[in-house]
């Protein structure tokens, strides 16, 4: 009977670790929200200037991220302009966006997965988020 | 008794409520003959005295306009509408303007009328139309192309035009870059130098109005070390070019060791500039501190935002305007129908603002600049404001419209084209 318990408490240990430990290896550095917070933070930085505090980009110049193929679709590609940057004129929702964006290689793998999970999840979006390792893996390519 | 003056109180009510309703219907009749008061409820703020009249709702993506002798408004499009990038507009007795005409296979922003030409540029050369008696255009379908092959990046491509009094025409070559970066915009990315831009592009250079087919071999780089330039005018009184420089962007994106965001929304200035030959005013390598007042080494050239270095002694603006409030349009009034503090000052439209985030965006207004003998005469002031159609927005995407370009009418009057909806406004002076 004690050693039932010890068992049975045993695995009521493992699998509160595992439910605790699931969602980091999912995102590889926290929860889903944690890497929202984190990626805003960046987001402020480096890509508010442009693409703006609601994600609605300048007309002409810097593309909108409210719910277009670009952030909503692949994420490889999404990860690729980041990590590249973007240097010929793209269209969105029937109009041109000519600025120059830059290469933002110098962000660590997490960092681009926090900054795209929040743009994915903001501004209207609700679409999956990306882990480092996604990150990780297009970046090898790169190389 | 009680009911007839029940009665009597309700007659009165209606009675005063019909009066009330009938000072309002005529305000807003007023407000409506005066162009004041549109469907989306947008007002335009003017000085006493002063009242704007919309003579076209909607066109297109309005860039500069001209207006012709014959009172006719000339349009230069950004691009193509139905295939074409020039419309000609003509005002009824009612004070508002329809298309009679459309030509040009280009979109651009350049307009001007000259010696019985038309001149009209798009964002890689400048063509001028001849011009009949009546000031119309002879043949819309083949103009002289007077300068051709000009570089036109993906950013600060489009040219605009002034011409002088002795047969020249001036055109400016935006930089296709932000400062020189050998990773344009890039984080941390140092300037090249010398900067290989400079001997295509970034200034302003100098053609002959009559002569075909020119470029860089047949032209003079007339000034140089300008980023960006929309707003070009030629001033009569003093007979030389000024110009309005968009200053350079992302000064805490690319150096946030040495600019917070509050720094990076306000600098560098947008520079009101008196052009002389060979005038260098310093871009890439220096910008101008509208607070220290001063020419300052960029931190693409080793700059630490007080460090002069090779910027001591460059050429400076007559006037630093706040920074990123993009001035699009630059015009020196010669009328007569506004009064004299007026004659020979300058407005400038600024399109507004976008660097200036997570600020709030600004500068969607039209500036007054009272000039004598070609220098600022005084401090400027607000001319045309409430094109946001908002008190404050936080995205350039929320404001109603944008003021793009200005025109003299014949008349005195003052033409604003905005670039959003394509609306075009004519501020007339009834004040005594």
């Amino acid at each position: 009977m004690k050693k039932g318990i010890i068992i049975f408490s045993l695995l009521f240990v493992v699998i509160y670790l595992l439910a605790q430990t699931k969602p980091k290896t999912a995102s590889q550095g926290g929860t889903d929200k944690a890497s929202v917070d984190r990626g805003k933070k960046i987001y402020d930085i480096y890509c508010l200037a442009c693409h703006q505090a609601d994600g609605s980009g300048v007309p002409r110049l810097n593309p909108p991220l409210i719910k277009t193929k670009w952030v909503l679709g692949d994420k490889k590609e999404l990860i690729t302009v980041i990590l590249k940057g973007m240097d010929e004129p793209i269209e969105v929702d029937g109009e041109d966006y000519n600025n120059v964006m830059a290469s933002h290689a110098f962000l660590k793998d997490q960092e681009v997965a926090d900054v795209l999970t929040y743009v994915r999840k903001s501004f209207g979006n609700k679409a999956s988020g990306v882990i480092s390792s996604e990150v990780k893996t297009v970046r090898a390519t790169m190389k | 008794m009680k009911s007839l003056c029940l009665k009597l109180c309700l007659i009165f009510v209606m009675g005063m409520s019909g009066i009330v309703q009938a000072v309002a219907n005529d305000t807003t009749k007023l407000a409506e003959k005066n162009g004041q008061r549109d469907v989306d409820n947008v007002v335009l703020k003017l000085p006493a005295g002063f009242g704007a009249v919309t003579v076209v709702d909607s066109l297109a993506r309005n860039r500069h306009l001209a207006v012709n002798s014959n009172g006719d408004i000339y349009v230069k499009l950004a691009r193509l509408k139905d295939g074409k990038g020039v419309l000609i507009l003509r005002e009824k007795a009612n004070g508002k303007a329809e298309v009679v005409k459309s030509f040009g296979n280009y979109g651009g922003t350049g307009i001007a009328f000259k010696n019985g030409y038309l001149y009209t540029s798009s964002d890689s050369g400048v063509y001028r139309y001849k011009l009949n008696e009546r000031g119309e255009v002879i043949s819309p379908d083949a103009p002289e192309t007077i300068v051709r092959g000009l570089v036109a990046g993906r950013q600060h491509q489009t040219k605009s035009i002034a011409l002088d009094n002795a047969g020249n025409i001036y055109v400016n070559i935006g930089a296709p870059s932000n400062s020189c970066q050998v990773e344009d915009r890039g984080k941390g990315s140092k300037g090249k130098d010398p900067c290989p831009i400079l001997d295509s592009a970034g200034g302003i250079w100098q053609f002959k109005a009559d002569k075909p087919n020119q470029s860089y071999a047949e032209g003079i780089r007339y000034a140089t070390g300008t980023r960006n330039i929309v707003g070009l005018d030629w001033n009569n009184t003093v007979n030389e070019l000024y110009a309005m420089q968009h200053g350079r962007d992302n000064f805490y994106q690319n150096w946030s060791e040495l600019y917070d965001s509050v720094e990076s929304a306000e600098l560098p200035a947008e520079e009101f500039l008196q052009i002389k030959k060979g005038s260098n005013f310093g871009w890439p390598y220096c910008y101008y501190d509208q607070v220290q007042k001063k020419k300052v080494l960029a931190p693409e050239y080793g700059g630490n935002k007080t460090t002069q270095g090779r910027c001591e002694g460059m050429d400076t603006p007559i006037i630093g305007f706040p920074g990123h409030w993009a001035p699009n349009a630059l015009l020196f009034y010669t009328g007569n129908m506004f009064p004299e503090k007026y004659r020979n000052g300058a407005f400038i439209a600024f399109h507004g603002s976008w660097n200036r985030a997570p600020l709030k965006q600004k500068g969607y207004q039209v500036i007054f600049v009272p000039m004598k003998d070609g220098k600022p005469n005084g401090e400027w002031e607000v001319f045309a404001d409430g094109f946001m159609g908002v008190q404050e927005i936080a995205a350039p995407r929320d404001a109603q419209y944008r003021p793009c370009g200005l025109a003299q009418g014949k008349d005195g009057s003052l033409y604003i084209s905005d670039s959003v909806k394509g609306r075009i406004w004519k501020i007339i002076y009834n004040g005594k």
